[in-house]
Formats: structure tokens, sequence, C-alpha cells
């Protein structure tokens, strides 16, 4: 079978449309969060005043407010920063941040042609190699973070999602780039299809809950610093997103959902081997990767609930889970070589 | 390892709720460490008491993440250094080229990571924890599966979730309204004086469970694979037949308890082997691999029909409880080697192994029965061969478009009398001697297919007669890898219902409400139904996000059973949040 080379012509001026459109759409998310940081300080302000007038009428609060603790505690990612909801009545409508979402559909509309025009030029699943793999990865990074949307306002993380997409995208073009073509035998198999697009949906999700985690650490320096009595000196965007507890659930509710599917594209990976190598599992390094983000994604879960570990530590275990997700991605394709050496590069 | 636990609290059946603390229920860890101050050894025991302690911090959480992090940091390494389980060759290429590093490296076992002592000690003591802290957890389980909800707390509103409101019934209607609704929701029930309890998601930790003893189970699956399994390789030429017995195979590794004298007893021959490679797209992607498809006639058993199979990359064949692979494929070019008397001393396939992505591959032939004295060929087959100004003859692509054989000749001893094992894709040139041409410089032939050349002294003429295909076949035998899976897809639906079903825990209380109550609110005319006050409280015993919404659909149900869906007139108190992600 032949490749549409005019077709995969156009999957790359999708892209080039797309990286466009992310650029605006992420200068947007980062004006939008400056305006929020503002309105933040604002509120922040306005609230010192008010609670100097009213220092009576909170007693009588007290008692309600401790009974709803536990609630709010157990909302996690469902409220979207209600921080950032008042921040928004407070600074009316957040323009940018309509403009970098509406952004992020129409850049998203451009990488799923760029995708699906790509995958069609070569009749087949549009992840044969490292540039296809970062190509329609970080579409569905993009597809996951604008699902969310819908039913969270996570817009507070666009800069911070969109940002390592435009990157990737810029790295599949100028370093990843691969003609289209058919594939090799040994990925000639629908367990390409079932195996290669749970672990994109498990590393969107686990690259997103990563952003989240990094703004939590930050955020709780802040928070510690705050409470020692130093104000922290700049970024002030981050007095607009959520106190770092809220950050922490979301975090882990992310992992949470992409912890079963990453063992389920281990399991399907393995079956795969089995079928293509007669071995379900050789410590391919690609395998032992594999295992490895598994195992750190396994201890984050443990730590978070052991005692004494809270939720600082337990972020840092995710943040070296996903740095070996980076490691398995960018590291292993290239120089360790085995089984699953088809990067189609260098 | 200590099973992942939710965060217990108090009952809620007395006391103001605490904040959730993020301690493992039934957990060693807190119980124990704590007990013995704080991690620390207890003072003044016993060898029982040393003994139980030991226990309890191997079956610790904390030791649990600790021997999972040791684990993933443990696994890396395997990654780096080339492994003797994966690649033997590649391991003795590594040694001869790090000979200060390699001992070491050996002697850390890190040739062979995943068999190494530490290694196996780090999974082991891992497992042993998670076993010893699993299963009293499990006896745990079934205990209080088998006791019932808690008794409804005195001031239900100071649960996280409370709504109040009045309806039409009197308060045992209501509490009867309730049970079927909670039922229906799948709570377990215990009825008390005006109120009712209810608990659900018990599912979780029993998902929980299964999910830490799956894993096991995959353990002990993988244990008895390469226990009885075995694995086998053979390069077959085109034409040629293979039946599955120990001595038809190049290379046999048995498990330590597979019996490889009695393997099944099925035969095939490779009839063709058809190759495809990329002629159109450029760059890297040009003579990339696209197609292998080896045609075999199989016979399951002596004396049975044979049948013709497809054989290719990712469709094996499944034979006699074994399976059958196309594991890779080169060429065997057919070679005639005449001796000094004119006598056919060799003839036959040379299967020759692949060097380089085009196929540049080596050709080995050793004519033991050339008189007047032994000769052995050694050379390069180029399927599509160009010289190279630079680099000499090389090969541009893989599939052969312009075959050539380009070979030295060696005369004297092969060496193969003594009975030694020898490599056959090597030639030990040790009691050898190389031919010469005329002018003194090594004897080199270069044979298109068909083409004959005459070696120097009369020693004889090689032929290289036409260039065919054979197969690398790998036979894999693991009779527990239908256990294997199954044990990792229940490892996965116990790891999800572990993480998503919500433990809670919910009560309805029915209180009569004053007659004044009641002839307020009551509605004018009708018939006068005694009115009650109904409470519906909850409380999350795990990460819940739904729990407000289930509240509200509790209520709701309640309401919509007694007839009297109307507005909420319970206090509510929060935004109310969304579903789980």
């Amino acid at each position: 079978m032949s490749v549409d080379t005019a077709l995969a012509e156009t999957s790359n001026n999708l892209v080039y449309s797309a990286m466009a459109v992310y650029a605006i759409g992420l200068a947007a998310y980062a004006v939008d969060l400056a305006g929020l940081g503002d309105a933040a300080r604002d509120r922040a302000r306005e609230r010192a005043r008010s609670q100097r007038a009213t220092v009576g009428a909170s007693v009588g609060v007290a008692g309600a407010t401790s009974g709803a603790a536990p609630r709010t505690a157990s909302s996690g990612l469902a409220s979207s920063g209600p921080s950032a909801a008042r921040a928004e009545a407070a600074h009316g409508e957040r323009r940018a941040a309509r403009i970098a979402v509406a952004m992020t559909w129409l850049a998203l509309l451009l990488h799923a042609g760029a995708v699906v025009a790509r995958g069609v030029s070569a009749s087949r699943v549009p992840w044969g190699n490292m540039y296809e793999f970062t190509l329609t990865g970080s579409g569905v990074v993009t597809a996951v973070f604008a699902i969310t949307l819908l039913r969270r306002d996570l817009r507070y993380l666009g800069a911070f999602v969109i940002g390592p997409v435009l990157l990737s995208l810029g790295l599949a073009v100028a370093v990843l780039y691969t003609e289209s073509a058919q594939l090799v035998p040994a990925l000639q198999s629908y367990w390409l299809v079932i195996h290669v697009s749970i672990a994109f949906v498990s590393s969107a999700l686990f690259t997103i809950a990563f952003s989240s985690t990094v703004l939590q650490l930050v955020q709780e320096r802040r928070e510690q610093a705050r409470t020692a009595g130093r104000p922290p000196r700049g970024g002030r965007f981050m007095d607009a997103l959520p106190p770092s507890e809220e950050l922490e659930r979301a975090s882990y509710r992310l992992i949470a959902v992409s912890f079963p599917l990453w063992s389920f594209t281990l399991v399907a990976g393995a079956i795969w081997a089995e079928v293509a190598w007669g071995r379900y599992w050789n410590w391919d390094p690609k395998e032992v990767w594999t295992f490895v983000i598994w195992v750190v994604y396994a201890a984050y879960l443990h730590a978070r609930a052991t005692g004494g570990w809270g939720g600082r530590r337990a972020a840092w275990v995710s943040v070296a889970g996903f740095v070996c997700l980076l490691v398995n991605f960018g590291v292993v394709n290239v120089f360790f070589p085995g089984n699953h050496s088809y990067a189609g590069i260098g | 390892m200590s099973a992942i636990s939710d965060e217990e609290r108090t009952d809620g059946s007395s006391g103001p709720e605490r904040l959730p603390e993020r301690l493992p229920e039934g957990h060693r860890d807190a119980a124990g460490a704590r007990a013995a101050g704080d991690g620390g050894p207890p003072v003044g025991l016993g060898p029982l008491g040393w003994l139980r302690w030991a226990w309890r911090q191997l079956t610790s959480m904390r030791t649990a993440l600790f021997l999972l992090m040791l684990l993933a940091v443990a696994a890396v390494p395997g990654s780096v250094v080339p492994q003797r389980g994966i690649d033997p060759v590649v391991v003795t290429e590594y040694v001869q080229q790090h000979p200060d590093l390699a001992p070491w490296l050996e002697r850390l076992g890190l040739f062979d990571v995943y068999a190494s002592p530490w290694f196996s000690a780090i999974y082991l003591l891992l497992f042993v924890s998670l076993v010893g802290c699993v299963l009293p957890r499990s006896r745990q389980h079934l205990r209080a599966l088998r006791t019932p909800p808690p008794r409804t707390p005195a001031r239900l509103e100071r649960l996280p979730e409370h709504q109040r409101f009045e309806v039409d019934a009197d308060p045992d209607a209501v509490l009867a309204a309730a049970r079927t609704v909670l039922a229906g929701r799948r709570y377990r029930l215990a009825a008390h004086p005006g109120s009712l309890a209810a608990q659900r998601g018990e599912l979780r930790e029993t998902g929980n469970l299964v999910f830490h003893l799956s894993l096991v189970g995959v353990l002990v699956a993988v244990a008895l694979g390469g226990l009885y399994g075995y694995r086998g390789q053979v390069l077959l030429p085109e034409g040629r037949a293979f039946a599955n017995s120990l001595a038809a195979y190049d290379s046999f590794d048995p498990g330590t308890w597979a019996s490889p004298e009695d393997l099944p007893p099925f035969r095939f021959s490779l009839e063709s082997l058809r190759v495809e490679f990329e002629r159109e797209a450029a760059g890297n992607q040009f003579g990339a691999a696209r197609d292998f498809e080896a045609t075999l006639d199989v016979v399951d058993a002596p004396g049975a029909t044979p049948r013709t199979e497809q054989l290719k990359v990712n469709e094996p064949l499944r034979v006699g409880g074994a399976a059958v692979y196309l594991a890779g494929n080169g060429y065997a070019p057919v070679i005639t080697v005449r001796d000094a008397d004119g006598e056919v001393a060799f003839s036959g396939q040379v299967p020759s192994l692949p060097q380089d992505a085009n196929y540049a591959s080596r050709t080995v032939v050793k004519v033991t029965d050339a008189a007047p004295e032994q000769l052995g060929l050694v050379g390069t087959l180029l399927p599509t061969a160009v010289v190279d100004p630079d680099l000499g003859p090389i090969s541009v692509f893989p599939d052969a478009d312009d075959p050539r054989l380009f070979f030295t000749v060696w005369a004297g001893d092969l060496g193969l009398d003594g009975g030694e094992a020898q490599n056959v894709y090597e030639l030990d040139t040790e009691d050898m001697t190389q031919l010469t041409s005329d002018d003194g410089e090594p004897f080199r032939a270069a044979l298109a297919p068909g083409d004959s050349i005459e070696l120097p002294g009369g020693r004889g003429t090689v032929t290289f007669d036409r260039l065919e295909r054979y197969a690398g076949i790998t036979i894999r035998h693991d009779p527990a890898r239908g256990a294997a899976l199954v044990f990792s897809l229940l490892a996965i639906a116990g790891l999800t219902a572990s993480l998503f079903v919500p433990r809670r825990r919910l009560w309805v209380r029915a209180v009569a409400a004053g007659p004044a109550v009641g002839a307020v609110v009551g509605a004018p005319g009708g018939s006068r139904a005694p009115r009650t006050l109904v409470e519906v409280a909850a409380l999350a015993r795990s990460e819940d996000p739904g729990l407000a919404q289930e509240t509200d659909a509790v209520v709701a149900a309640l309401r919509a059973a007694l007839g009297q869906p109307g507005s909420h007139d319970g206090p509510q108190d929060d935004e109310a949040p969304g579903s789980a992600p």
C-alpha cells in the first residue's frame, strides 16, 4: 500500500497552524493568570478591610464553618477553586481565559486534523514512530484537558498544560520528524491500537497531574512562607490558584484515574509481547521503564496513605514518576536498544 | 506491601467530626510502630518479641513504601547494562569492550539483574510484606462484612452532609420508605429505634485485597511459567523440515522442571518465505521492513494430515500446546564446493546471519570432506551490493536486488575432530592458512548467483548456485501464561474498585413533628396525615467527591417514595459539587 504524500503534507501544515493557535492560547492563559493574580490581591486587601469591620459577627459563624470543613475537604477537584470563581466575580468575566479556551478548542481541532491526516496518509493508526507518537500524544493531552474543562473550571492550569503541548509539538517537528510510511511488521497488530491509545490517555493524565503537582508544591511553599510571616515575592498569579490542599486532591484524582489505565497499558503490552515475541515479559528496556513508572506511582498511592508522609513528600514521589515517564519516552526509545527500538529517528 | 487504605475516621457516633487523618485503617503501621515508640525497637523483649517486632516492621506501610521505591531503583540498571536473559551475544561483546568494568558488573550480577539475588530479595521481601499485611486485613474485612452499620449518631447535623425536611407521613412509613430506597441503592441496613443506619462500599476494600492477592497470583504464574516452560530457536532454510524434538533445535532453554524429552510431536516444513521492504518512502524509512510471511506445512502429530499455515510476525501458530513464532529471517546462499579431485565436497544452503539493517550477512562454510585438506570459506553476502570507494563492498538495500557473495578461503584443519562444540558461524583458523593469489595477496572472490570460481593452487572450485532465505523460528511453551493473564486482569479490576467505589455511611432519622408544626404547614382541608421531621446525614469514609450528590439523590428518592417530591426545605450547606472526574 502506498503513502498519500499530499495528505502527509496537509498534516504537516495543520501541525504548524495548530502550533500558532496554541501560542495565542498560551499567551491568553498567561494574561488571564496575571489578571487573576491582581484580582486575588485586591480581594485579599478587601477581605482584610472587611474583617476588621466584622470581628464581632465572625464569632457566631465559627461553629458552622467548622461543621462544613470536612465537606470542603472532600469536594476537591469538584470545586474548581472557589477562589478562582470569586476572582472572576471580582474581576469581571475573565475575557482572556475565554479567549484561551476558544483557542484551545481551535488548536485541538487543527491538531486532531493533523493527526487524522497523518494516519489516513498511510492508512494506519498515526503512532508508528516517535514523531507520530509525540504528535498524537500531545493531541490527547489537549483533548483530555479540553474535555475536563467542560466539567471543571481548571482554566488556571491552562498555561501549564498548553505550554508543554506546544513544546512537544516543537520538538516533534524539529527533531523527531519522520516521513509518513507503512509500519514495520512488529507493529502491524491491532494491539498497537489498544496498547498505545490507552498509554496515550494515561500519559496525558499523568502530565496534567504533574502540572497540578508542581503548582501544589509551589503553592505549599508560598503558604509556608506566609505562615512564617514572610509574604512570598513574585509569582503573584499563584494567589489566584486554589490552596495547595485542593491542588493536591486534583493531582490525586488524575493519578487515581491514570494508574489503572497505566496498569492496563502494562498488561496489554504484555499480551502483545506474547503474541509478537513469544514472551509476555522479557525485561526489555521499555518494559523495565513501564514497570518502573507503575511501581513509582504505586509508591505514590501508598505514600499518600502512609502516616507522616502527607501531601508534600507524596507529591515528590509523583514528580519522580513523571520524570520516569519522560525518561521512558525520551531516553529509552533513543539510547537503549531493545525490542521497542523503532523510534524512526537517528 | 500493605494495601492502600482509606482514610478511616471515627465512627461518627460520638464527638465532633475530626478531619480525616491519613492513617491506614487497621494498619500495623499506626498501632505497631507507635506502641514501640515510633519505630524504635522495643526494649527488654525476648527473641519472640524481637521476631514479632521485626515482622511488624516488615509488614508496615513504611517498609512497603521503601521496598517499592527500592524495587523501582533496582529495576533500572537492567535497562542500561545489556542482559544475558535478553541477548547473551551483546553481553559477550560488552565484556570484550569493557575489560576493566565488566568483572565488577559481573560480580554485582548486573548482567542478569532480574535473576540476581539482590533483586530477588527486594521483590520477595515486598511480597512477604504484602502477604503479611493483606492476610490479616482480609480476616478483618470478612468480619467487617458481617458487622451491621453503626448506631445513629445523636447529632446528625454535625456530619459533613446533612439535610432536614418535613413530610406528611408517620415516622414508620418514612423509615419503611427509606429502607426500600437505600436497599435499592445497595446499602447494608440496620434498624434502630426511630432511625435507620446504612453503609455501603465494602467493595472498595474487597477490590483492594483482590488487587494485592492477584499480584501474588501473577508472581506465582510467572514463576511456574519459568519452571515448567521451555523456549527454543531454530534457523530453518526454505524447503527444510523441523520435527519438534530436542535434537532439532539450534538452541533450547528449558525451565528447571520442564521435561524436554517429551515435547509435543508436531513437525513442519518451510515451503517459502516472502519478504517486503520499503521502497517508496525517503529518508530513514527507506529499506525498513514491511512484511514477512512464511508458508508452513504443518503436521500436528505423526500420521495427521498436513495443513498449510501462514506464519507472520504478530500472528503466531499455536500447535500442540506450544506457540511457533516467526522471530527473524535472513539469507541462505546455496553454495557448492568441489575439491581438487573434482568431487563435490559440500553443497547446500548456508544460513548467514545479518549484520546490519541492509542484511549484509556473515557467511561461513566448513568443508570437512575436501581433499587434500579441509577448506573454510569466510565471507559476506550482500543482497544489494555496491562497492563504496571508502567502505568497500556494502549492501544498500535489504532485498535481494543484486546479490554478491564476497569471501576468502582457508585451508588446513577445521578443528572439528576433537569433538568440541564449535560455533557454526565462526571459523577457527588456528590450524589453517589463508589461500593466496599469485601476487601473494590473500585470495578474494566475489560471486553473483550462478557464478563459479577456481581456487588457487588447483584446490577446486566454489559455486554460488542461487540465493534462498531462511526463517528464524522461536518455539515457546508457557503453561501458566493464561493464569498470569487472569490474575493481571483481576488485579486491574480490584484496583479500579479500590480507587473508585465510594465508602459511605448514611443515616435517616424520622421523628414525629409537634402538632403545631403540622397545623401550620399541613395542607388545608385535606386528610390529616401526621407530620414527620426527617433528617438524612451522610459520612464519607474515602475520597468521595460525590457525597453531597448522593445525599441529594437519597432525599429526592425518599420524597418521591412518600409521594411528596417537594422543594428542598432543609439547609443546603454548600454548593453541590459534581461527580468524580
